[in-house]
């Protein structure tokens, strides 16, 4: 043990107040130019680019709990872009670009790694749906593409290629999947947004919003009420109850997601393996624990408690792709909380509030949006034009029936 | 919730179920507007509390009503759907012109 380690141990004061990454809370200002609802990766990516791109620094992030504990913490880490509508793949390919690049921009290590996703199919239909994704993917600049079972064997030499009695036809290969640590996302967006003068306030709950003449003046929190010139609303799980504090009602239906993870084991996955027909995909992280995610519960529910037969169905799909697996003790299992909407895209852009912004519907599809969301908002937030990326999905769609199918596109849960 | 009370069937285990969606007042197909109809189709109030909901026992292919407090998964209440509709509702829309009447017209 270092001598100076001791000296911290000795030591009345936390030492190491003047290198932290985040600065200790301050008092909350009675006005803030932007105030952000939610402090998980979509709410400090927002802050971040604003302070970055657009010089807009009097803003405060409040969070009910603390920085990146919601879904932030909850998800898988998948980050791709093989999706099926050309708005989908444009606006995740975006995504999966700057991913690339934030270790460097935070000067901090995300633990981005890009390992491929793989995709089964065990259908000629699913094919089908390859082929197309493959041919959008690829017209947008993203790798993607269709393999055979000899491929798919060579890639992941201990899959079973007759999982359920369903056998493996073919793979949609994605070359540009990848998956990084999500708690460190949030941590480097907060970090970097801190860093430039934006103030993250933690334990700090919105428990109201002011609307006057149809227009967002403030919100009201557990600390005391706070004016404000815009809202950037990013509360995955909550979209509805928050929404609705300012009078919106909102096309999303929220649903647990469960999830589990195993004990480590040496390295023996590298690609992403899902199968949308069993409802499972399944990864090995850097630490060789496996990660299991499936489809979300079968009715809404605000609870992250966790059932037996989700469970034992997610189970057995894992093992029926990997059988050496039945061995392998569970560590940990969890649930989350999913903002669905009925065509499996977001709801983000303007509400029927004026200055009041939404960033929600992000069901189980959140993560890998993170840096483009947080750049998108934030030029929303500081020129008020909707971005091209994000017209799509405008919350106005579900009112015009202009909906952005995804559902096809999803690695498990449909 | 791992039993469901089912007014046809007695307690029967949860996986039976099949969720049906929010009881709620469906417009007039023919006389409302789009943003009625996507407000019905689309949106919902989405809130932690208890809300009454359709239910179907899947084997038996009964539905009924449950309301359930969607924080804490506990059902309150099921009962039969003969509880609030006294009267056989239409779900007919207004009829499509034919092929051939459109060509006349």
């Amino acid at each position: 043990m270092p001598f100076s380690l001791l000296k911290y141990g000795l030591n009345k004061d936390y030492p190491f107040e003047q290198n932290a990454d985040l600065p200790s809370p301050s008092a909350l200002k009675s006005h803030y130019d932007v105030v952000i609802i939610g402090a998980g990766g979509h709410g400090v990516a927002t802050a971040y680019y604003l302070a970055k791109y657009h010089g807009i620094t009097n803003v405060a992030v409040l969070e009910k709990g603390y920085l990146g504990g919601g879904n932030t913490a909850r998800n898988t880490a998948v980050i791709r872009s093989n999706y099926l509508t050309s708005e989908g793949v444009k606006f995740y390919s975006e995504s999966v670009k700057l991913f690339q690049g934030l270790s460097n921009e935070f000067d901090f290590n995300i633990m981005y790694s890009s390992r491929g996703q793989l995709t089964l199919a065990h259908t000629d239909a699913a094919i089908r749906g390859f082929r197309q994704r493959t041919e959008v993917n690829k017209h947008f600049g993203g790798k993607t593409e269709l393999i055979d079972p000899q491929q798919i064997r060579e890639l992941v030499p201990s899959l079973n290629m007759n999982p359920a009695d369903q056998p493996v036809l073919a793979g949609l290969w994605h070359i540009d999947g990848a998956t990084a640590r999500h708690d460190a996302v949030a941590w480097g967006y907060a970090k970097g947004a801190t860093q430039r003068g934006v103030e993250l306030h933690q334990l700090t709950e919105v428990t109201g919003v002011d609307v006057d003449k149809g227009k967002v003046t403030g919100v009201q929190t557990n600390r005391g009420k706070i004016s404000c010139g815009c809202v950037v609303q990013a509360v995955a799980g909550h979209s509805s109850i928050v929404g609705a504090m300012a009078g919106i009602r909102m096309p999303i239906t929220t649903y647990p997601l469960q999830a589990m993870v195993t004990q480590p084991v040496k390295p023996f996955l590298n690609p992403l393996v899902s199968s949308p027909a069993l409802h499972c995909y399944v990864q090995q992280t850097g630490r060789g624990e496996l990660v299991f995610g499936g489809g979300s519960d079968p009715y809404p529910l605000y609870n992250t408690r966790s059932t037996m037969d989700l469970k034992e169905s997610l189970l057995a799909h894992a093992v029926e792709l990997f059988p050496f697996m039945a061995n392998m003790r569970l560590m940990r299992q969890w649930a989350g909380l999913t903002d669905m909407t009925s065509d499996y895209s977001p709801v983000m852009g303007l509400s029927p509030v004026e200055n009041y912004y939404l960033d929600a519907g992000w069901g189980t599809w959140g993560f890998k949006a993170t840096p483009i969301c947080g750049k998108t908002m934030a030029e929303l937030v500081a020129t008020g034009k909707v971005p091209e990326l994000i017209k799509p999905f405008s919350m106005s769609r579900f009112d015009t029936f202009r909906q952005v199918n995804e559902m096809g596109a999803t690695a498990a849960s449909h | 919730m791992k039993i469901i009370n089912c007014p046809l069937n007695g307690p029967r285990n949860s996986s039976e179920f099949v969720h049906g969606g929010e009881v709620r007042q469906m417009p007039d197909p023919n006389n409302c507007t789009d943003k009625e109809w996507a407000d019905y189709v689309f949106y919902s109030d989405n809130l932690i509390g208890v809300v009454t909901e359709w239910w179907l026992h899947a084997p038996s292919g009964y539905w009924f009503i449950a309301e359930r407090h969607t924080g804490s998964d506990e059902i309150l209440r099921t009962y039969d759907p003969a509880e609030i509709y006294t009267s056989r509702v239409e779900f007919k829309a207004k009829e499509e012109p034919s092929a051939s009447e459109e060509k006349t017209a």
